[in-house]
């Protein structure tokens, strides 16, 4: 057995069952690390099921400050019978195998190559708690007191989560913290602690936030004056609504008369809920809608209307593998061409790739600045991994010199001051933009007929093949103008030195970040950018022409965002190489250091 | 293409409380089939606006894709409009009602854009109460395809082919009372005198007001056989009263015979005068304006009129308890709470 001791570098995974009141168990564990000034990420591995299956939650404990998930479980703790087989199996060698001890391991789990650690947890829990229910939930912190100790967590600091998490019932606390103590004791009396492999206090993380994506997203709507939100259920889309309602409840309620400073409507399908956005920002309020690949497949027709007719939408789609249905709780980057693309005939969307939950805030509002601006959809595109799993992030942050930028909107003063007749369509200022106005603005000025029909400068049907290219070529150019108006990418290095230049956007950047550092270590040197809009800024293209070989790291099957590249930048499809991980789970740097070797034909790595 | 119509009118015609004339309130000139029903219920939308003194720029018009979708351009030229797509109008005005809940909304649908492709959108905005007047100008048929049935065609009516309808129709109007629709009643295009004064009513409440408007289509669905044809409906029409709306500040008062007389008062303190004409009917009795619509079918009778109205009707916004002030013209100083609070929710994430 290998007695090298190892500080802040390790997985921790727990495997429950869902339903069992463990996921909350298992956060305030690594809530608690986190507090210790570790770096942490946690990753929730859920089924698509409310009570009875196999759960996982993965805490990677990183003091080099690595967030992409890592391969490799270093301690398991394995209490789900369905499972077992399996997480005997995915611990490393030499790693950790803690186990409910009530009833006897059978032979079959046994590994010569793994430690295993018995805790009678259900045993310990039934002869201190009398109610089953109860039994159930401190069985879960049992173990966490258990891991705590194995692991040297500091045990006032999970004391402080867990007196903050029962803040509302403090009577729960004196009975957690005699669970928590129950698997302290029975560790300290039993093992040698703490493991080899454990965690120190650092001081890595400094004003730091560990927050989702969603919750990030529903407070960049807040804060960017969205006043409707229309949705459908949808996992994993579906705690930005949930995160909306419970923000406005604290920040939108009216002093005076507490009434409500937002609209929250739950729609019937992901048709209505786009179409009431629709209606709502041509009535001149910010809304917004947030939904998951089957939902955007879904608003598609709307989408179209949003373009042709120059409506502003602002759409989140928390992307989760597909096709179908497909792995409905598991994440993957899938949704590009689909959202690029969405709709019949010629169209083309704005699309903002955060990769962070400080990122999920800032460009959700620019998200509202620019469907505004350009009168039309933007598409804010997270994933799963991003939007439901707790990240450590840059804490929010609000520039209070910042004006919402509403666009091109004319008041009755200044249809009163137009020296020419109004054209809903008419491009006055030569960047594409036309002026709209809000019904009910002036009594007889302004008013214009919406339609998803071809139409003239002034709104009027027609068929006239001129007419619908003098519109449709504005619209290019439109997007000509978005183009200058859209998220600079962010660029790793201050001066090429690379032939290789690494591509890649929103999550995929915590795995390719530490593959960077990877390469590095192992002599390679290269380049990287990550993207974060499309259409895609002039410095991702000035990016492209100055490496001879573009490797796009992305999460889909298909290569689709290489594809993008390719087909909007004109590109030879030789020069992009292409390392793609599809599985559901989150890419590891592991892989895109293993996979760029592969494609470079350099050196294998293990 | 569009033609705009000259702005003439009568001499002797006067403008308005609000200043403005009958012709205020047109549209550009129809396209559709000469003797259209639709027109004559756009021609009923301008009269009630007019009598009713709105000015154009408080009302949207709204309306889905179809024959009746496209009218909103052939009345109210001074109010926004919007022809979105195919079923989805209820939707696109469900979130423009929750942006401004101080304009009139008039949703203009048809059968096919109602009782099949939006049928989902339609129940919802009733189960919604939303405010809003929703016009189905109901012909039992797809115009802009050339004439196919719609969900709404009655069993057994024959269409111009000569083939006999197997479905059972749709009755939209009986769908919105079982789903306790606010504001039911059904007309018929034909029928200005019953049209106009319900529309205005529709517009005074606040909730969903529902109209199912009977309205030939004179190409593909006229023929004698067909049970929305004008002389079948004209045969068969039966009414529950004589009607008429009266707004708060209107000193009208129309005479009733005695003894038959109803009263209907609004929110706003408008008053529906209804002379009845079945005497087991009473408005705002939702079951008995269920059975008098069976009665009249069994009869094979159309009846038209005011089924149905909840005068306690709380829409949308009451429901979720918004702001009086329209959501869309908050601003930022409203809206946004500000850095201090941002590191307040900062500290919760720690």
């Amino acid at each position: 057995m290998d007695e090298e001791i190892v500080v802040n570098d390790l997985v921790v995974r727990f495997a429950n069952v869902n339903g069992t009141g463990s996921a909350s168990a298992n956060e305030m564990f690594a809530k608690s690390i986190f507090r210790m000034g570790i770096p942490v990420s946690p990753k929730n591995i859920f089924p698509s099921n409310i009570q009875g299956l196999p759960t996982w939650y993965e805490v990677r404990i990183s003091g080099k400050g690595y967030l992409g998930r890592r391969a490799g479980i270093d301690l398991l703790v394995g209490i789900n019978p369905q499972s077992l087989a399996r997480d005997v199996k995915s611990v490393k060698p030499g790693g950790y195998f803690v186990y409910d001890s009530s009833k006897k391991l059978y032979d079959e789990y046994i590994r010569e190559d793994v430690n295993y650690i018995g805790i009678p947890m259900i045993a310990l829990a039934m002869e201190h708690y009398p109610n089953p229910r109860l039994q159930q939930l401190f069985k879960n912190i049992i173990y966490v007191g258990a891991v705590a100790t194995l692991l040297n967590v500091d045990l006032d600091v999970i004391k402080e989560v867990i007196a903050e998490q029962f803040e509302k019932k403090p009577k729960l606390i004196p009975p957690n913290y005699n669970a928590l103590q129950l698997g302290v004791d029975y560790v300290k009396e039993h093992y040698t602690y703490p493991l080899p492999i454990r965690v120190e206090k650092m001081d890595a993380v400094g004003d730091a936030i560990i927050v989702d994506g969603n919750t990030a997203c529903a407070l960049g709507a807040i804060y960017a004056g969205a006043t409707v939100m229309a949705w459908y259920p949808i996992t994993p889309s579906t705690s930005i609504a949930k995160a909306f309602e419970t923000y406005c409840k604290k920040l939108r309620i009216d002093e005076e008369t507490g009434k409500k400073k937002y609209a929250f409507v739950q729609a019937e399908d992901e048709l209505a809920a786009i179409g009431m956005v629709i209606g709502a920002t041509w009535n001149g309020a910010r809304a917004f809608t947030a939904t998951s690949g089957p939902g955007v497949s879904l608003m598609n027709e709307f989408i179209g209307l949003s373009y042709f007719a120059e409506i502003p939408v602002v759409l989140i789609n928390v992307e989760r593998g597909g096709p179908s249905t497909g792995m409905p709780t598991r994440t993957q980057q899938a949704d590009i061409i689909s959202s690029a693309y969405a709709s019949h005939g010629d169209t083309k969307h704005v699309l903002v790739f955060p990769s962070t939950p400080a990122e999920c805030f800032d460009l959700t509002v620019v998200a509202f600045d620019l469907a505004d601006r350009l009168q039309t959809t933007v598409m804010l595109i997270s994933d799963l991994d991003l939007g439901m799993n707790n990240h450590m992030s840059a804490p929010f942050a609000w520039d209070e010199n910042r004006k919402y930028d509403l666009g091109k909107v004319l008041s009755a003063e200044d249809l009163d001051n137009l020296k020419t007749e109004f054209g809903r369509y008419n491009d006055v200022d030569g960047d594409a933009i036309p002026y709209r106005t809000i019904p009910g603005t002036h009594p007889t000025k302004g008013s214009f007929f919406t339609r998803g029909t071809s139409h003239d400068e002034f709104a009027k049907y027609s068929e006239l093949g001129e007419v619908y290219l003098r519109n449709v070529d504005r619209l290019a150019a439109k997007w000509e103008t978005a183009k200058s108006l859209v998220p600079k990418p962010e660029v790793y290095q201050e001066k090429n030195t690379s032939e290789y230049g690494m591509l890649f956007f929103g999550t995929t950047a915590y795995a390719a970040i530490e593959a960077m550092d990877l390469l590095k270590e192992n002599g390679i040197d290269i380049d990287s950018i990550r993207v974060r809009s499309f259409p895609f800024h002039k410095d991702v293209e000035d990016f492209i022409a100055a490496h001879a070989k573009i490797i796009v790291v992305e999460q889909n099957r298909d290569a689709q965002f290489r594809s993008l590249l390719i087909n909007e930048l004109n590109l030879d499809p030789k020069r992009f190489l292409s390392v793609l991980n599809y599985d559901g789970t989150p890419i590891t740097a592991h892989t895109i250091h293993a996979k760029i070797n592969q494609v470079l034909n350099l050196v294998p790595v293990n | 293409m569009s033609y705009v119509k000259p702005k003439f009118h009568h001499p002797s015609l006067k403008p308005n409380k609000v200043g403005y004339n009958k012709a205020d309130y047109e549209g550009v000139i129809s396209t559709l089939c000469a003797g259209c029903g639709h027109d004559s219920i756009s021609g009923a939308i301008v009269q009630a606006c007019y009598e009713i003194s709105l000015e154009p720029h408080r009302l949207a018009k709204l309306s889905g894709i179809g024959c009746s979708s496209k009218t909103p351009t052939y009345f109210l030229s001074n109010s926004h409009g919007f022809n979105s797509v195919h079923g989805r109008m209820p939707s696109i005005t469900t979130g423009a009602n929750m942006a401004n809940r101080d304009l009139i909304y008039l949703g203009v649908s048809g059968d096919g854009d109602t009782a099949s492709i939006g049928m989902g959108q339609f129940v919802h905005a009733i189960r919604r109460n939303l405010n809003m007047v929703y016009i189905v100008m109901n012909n039992g048929c797809y115009g802009l395809t050339k004439g196919q049935d719609s969900a709404t065609a009655d069993f057994g009516s024959i269409s111009k082919a000569g083939e006999s309808n197997p479905y059972q129709g749709i009755d939209l109007a009986g769908l919105a009372l079982e789903l306790n629709a606010t504001f039911v009643g059904r007309s018929f295009s034909g029928d200005k005198n019953q049209l106009v004064p319900m529309i205005k009513a529709a517009m005074a409440h606040p909730g969903f007001a529902f109209l199912d408007v009977i309205s030939p289509c004179v190409t593909f669905n006229n023929n004698k056989t067909s049970t929305r044809s004008y002389s079948h409906v004209r045969a068969h029409i039966e009414s529950t009263s004589i009607f008429d709306f009266v707004p708060e500040q209107d000193e009208i008062r129309v005479d009733y015979p005695e003894g038959k007389s109803a009263e209907v008062e609004l929110f706003d303190g408008s008053k529906i005068h209804l002379s009845k004409l079945a005497p087991d009917w009473n408005p705002t009795d939702r079951f008995s304006a269920v059975n008098r619509l069976h009665e009249a079918k069994s009869r094979g009778q159309i009846l038209t009129g005011l089924y149905y109205i909840n005068t306690e009707s709380k829409d949308l916004h009451e429901m979720m308890n918004t702001v009086d002030t329209p959501l869309n013209t908050l601003q930022q100083k409203d809206l946004c709470p500000g850095n201090s609070k941002l590191q307040s929710i900062n500290k919760t994430f720690r």
